[in-house]
């Protein structure tokens, strides 16, 4: 097992750990402000994805593309919120649950009819290449793009978080949410502001992954789940928790798929090894999960004192 | 009461099973045919042209079946075995579908036929032939249209141990037609096997394989990954830069049509194993290619070739039991006689009802037109059955 070979399974773990961020970021700050459960989060991750692949189509930019899914899904988000979403807040989480997933139910089918179950989208033709690391170590140039994209968003969203106003805001409300009503912010205001945010990131994050993976219907459910570990184990309503805990969640899920078969395998036959390999690399995930519960019940960083 | 309840329900549903009543030993006036397959999600590709070509054979012959008015009754099994299998019983039961075809997967397909082989309804596979079906479990209802399983990928075992490359390197989702493709490919091929890997069916992002595959440094990587899995793997595997230093190998439908439309200039180059090829010179072929092409505007794939064999098939058998589909053993036995033109040229019926045919190298290029496709640059078997037919008590 070379330096190079996890050089290059921590970059990949890095990447998805990032485009993980991206999602959890908006769905901890939903949960930890607004104490509402949105199950939809991984539905607006689609929509920013295919009006990506839309745009990318007509235009044939993917700088335009991404712009132009941010913006649209934020402005979904929004309206989301205003119309439906905001009638929730009151319910308990059961409600929230039932209703959200509906959302789910309906985005896909409304996707499914707009634009069919699947439409290409395709790496730009300048990043498609590898570049040269290290001697030995071509990396793939999107990934490291995508990298790069990740912590600029990061670092955006600790700027802002932490150094303005509406951030400010957000963080009082996701401390303290009846305090903050008390002391006279906008809630409603704020919870609208907060969802659209949340929609670009899941947007960001749509585009970006979908040259790799594939930009089609259903395609945010299964990256949810994952969402929902990370704010977990992160600490519900904390960005640090996010991204902390998407960085872990990326690494170890990565690693566990590159080395827990070979190491299985020096036990076991092959294809035995290789369907244990990932099913325990899932469930390293939430063994990780379970132990950050353990000792500290609130997650990494909680939010709320 | 609520035993009353279930025996009564039972019971109306034995009086219901067309299994008692007695076969009428006239004619059809229609067909139905029950179509599932995998038409939405990433692996839809392949299941949409299997579609296409069928329903090109169909339109062809002027919606007609052996010469009887054809229905068919599409059901899309999204991927997922027990979606299927309510499908096939729906079709079975309620449809009352006379044949059975259009499944892709083999996981799928060994999902369905036991509900086919209950109703003694014949399934006509255009693509899945999982080895299961080909030994011991043979059935007298089950045909395969397609190739078994193993074929494409004995055929790239022996075109690399031909080829001399020392090493390779294996990739295949963790599933039946997975497990048979290595198996297949380690059959013919007499060099090292540095690794073999089972991914997780339906997995998208390969960068962690390709970093394994790239510390282990084959000589030859093999990858059976259909339909978008495929596609994904390709387009990482030359984006990671992996594809100057490693032969990429794949099986037929690996590099066809869909995956070139996909992934583009990359794909030049690459060598595969196929039971057809779109240049193939025979009459048949140049007939469906034309039509293809004028029908759906774009280059036919195996798998529609594939689905447009089926149509022919159907239609030459149906025609050769004079219409009647409920004698049950002379149908089977007009399709086991295999008496139509296919497009892949020869083609006959191994005891188990598998193929006996040829398979072919191809390689991507362009053709004349600039076009990227699938050129065929060699034989590499020919009447190659399958290795699990001594098994197979059928005669």
């Amino acid at each position: 097992m070379s330096g190079i070979l996890i050089l290059e399974q921590t970059l990949n773990g890095l990447q998805f750990g990032l485009m993980l961020f991206l999602l959890a970021a908006g769905l901890t700050l939903v949960f930890g402000i607004m104490d509402m459960i949105n199950l939809a989060h991984g539905s607006l991750y689609m929509v920013g994805a295919f009006l990506a692949a839309t745009v990318a189509e007509r235009t044939g930019s993917f700088v335009a593309a991404v712009a132009v899914a941010i913006v649209g899904t934020a402005i979904v988000g929004m309206a989301l919120e205003m119309t439906v979403l905001r009638r929730l807040y009151a319910r308990d989480h059961l409600a929230q649950v039932l209703a959200t997933f509906a959302l789910i139910l309906i985005a896909n089918e409304a996707v499914r009819l707009i634009w069919g179950p699947q439409v290409p989208l395709n790496t730009p033709p300048a990043l498609s290449g590898p570049v040269q690391l290290l001697p030995g170590l071509a990396y793939s140039s999107y990934r490291l793009v995508i990298i790069a994209v990740g912590l600029a968003v990061a670092a955006l969203l600790y700027f802002a978080v932490t150094r303005t106003k509406i951030g400010m805001l957000v963080r009082a409300g996701a401390s303290n949410r009846e305090m903050a009503i008390a002391m006279g912010v906008n809630i409603k205001r704020l919870f609208t502001i907060v969802f659209g945010f949340g929609a670009g990131l899941c947007a960001v994050a749509g585009a970006m992954l979908g040259p790799i993976l594939a930009v089609q219907v259903g395609m945010g459910e299964s990256i949810l789940i994952l969402a929902f570990v990370v704010i977990v184990i992160g600490g519900i309503g904390s960005i640090r928790g996010a991204l902390v805990g998407a960085i872990l969640v990326g690494v170890v899920d990565t690693m566990g798929r590159a080395f827990l078969p070979a190491l299985l395998r020096e036990f076991l036959p092959p294809q035995f090894a290789s369907a244990l390999g990932p099913a325990l690399a899932s469930i390293l995930i939430y063994v990780l999960m379970a132990a950050i519960l353990f000792w500290k019940p609130q997650g990494l960083f909680p939010a709320r004192g | 009461m609520s035993q009353r309840l279930l025996s009564l329900a039972a019971l109306s549903l034995a009086l219901a099973t067309p299994a008692l009543v007695a076969p009428a030993a006239q004619a059809a006036d229609k067909i139905k045919i029950g179509f599932i397959s995998t038409l939405s999600g990433p692996s839809a590709a392949i299941g949409l042209d299997i579609r296409d070509g069928f329903n090109l054979a169909l339109k062809l012959a002027g919606n007609k079946i052996g010469g009887l008015p054809a229905e068919v009754v599409v059901g899309d099994d999204q991927f997922n075995p027990d979606t299927g299998k309510q499908l096939a019983d729906r079709m079975l039961k309620r449809d009352r579908v006379d044949l059975l075809t259009g499944i892709v997967f083999s996981n799928i397909m060994l999902a369905v036929v036991p509900a086919a082989f209950e109703q003694k309804t014949l399934y006509i596979s255009p693509n899945a032939a999982p080895s299961p079906l080909a030994g011991k479990g043979c059935n007298p209802l089950f045909f395969v249209v397609s190739w078994p399983n193993d074929a494409y990928h004995e055929a790239a075992g022996q075109y690399a141990t031909t080829k001399g490359f020392k090493n390779a390197y294996l990739v295949a989702p963790n599933y039946q037609a997975g497990k048979d493709s290595l198996a297949g490919f380690k059959r013919y091929y007499k060099g090292k096997v540095v690794d073999e890997v089972y991914t997780k069916l339906g997995q998208l992002d390969y960068a962690a394989e390709i970093a394994q595959i790239r510390a282990a440094k084959p000589e030859a990587l093999y990858a059976f990954l259909p339909g978008g899995m495929g596609i994904n793997f390709i387009k990482q595997f030359v984006a990671a830069g992996l594809s100057k230093d490693i032969q990429l190998i794949v099986p037929g439908f690996g590099s066809d049509q869909d995956i070139i439309r996909a992934v583009g200039e990359p794909m030049l180059g690459l060598f595969d194993t196929a039971h057809w090829s779109y240049d193939l010179e025979n009459d048949a072929n140049r007939k469906f290619v034309a039509e293809f092409e004028k029908e759906y505007k774009r280059i036919p794939t195996v798998f529609a070739a594939q689905g447009y064999d089926t149509g022919l098939m159907m239609d030459a058998a149906v025609r050769r039991a004079k219409g009647n589909l409920d004698n049950k053993e002379a149908l089977r036995a007009a399709f086991r006689a295999a008496d139509f033109k296919s497009v892949r040229g020869a083609f006959k019926f191994n005891k188990n009802q598998y193929p006996i045919q040829d398979y072919y190298l191809r390689v991507v290029s362009k053709d004349a037109e600039g076009r990227i496709v699938n050129k065929k640059i060699g034989t590499v078997f020919t009447n190659h059955g399958d290795a699990y037919v001594q098994d197979c008590a059928m005669k």
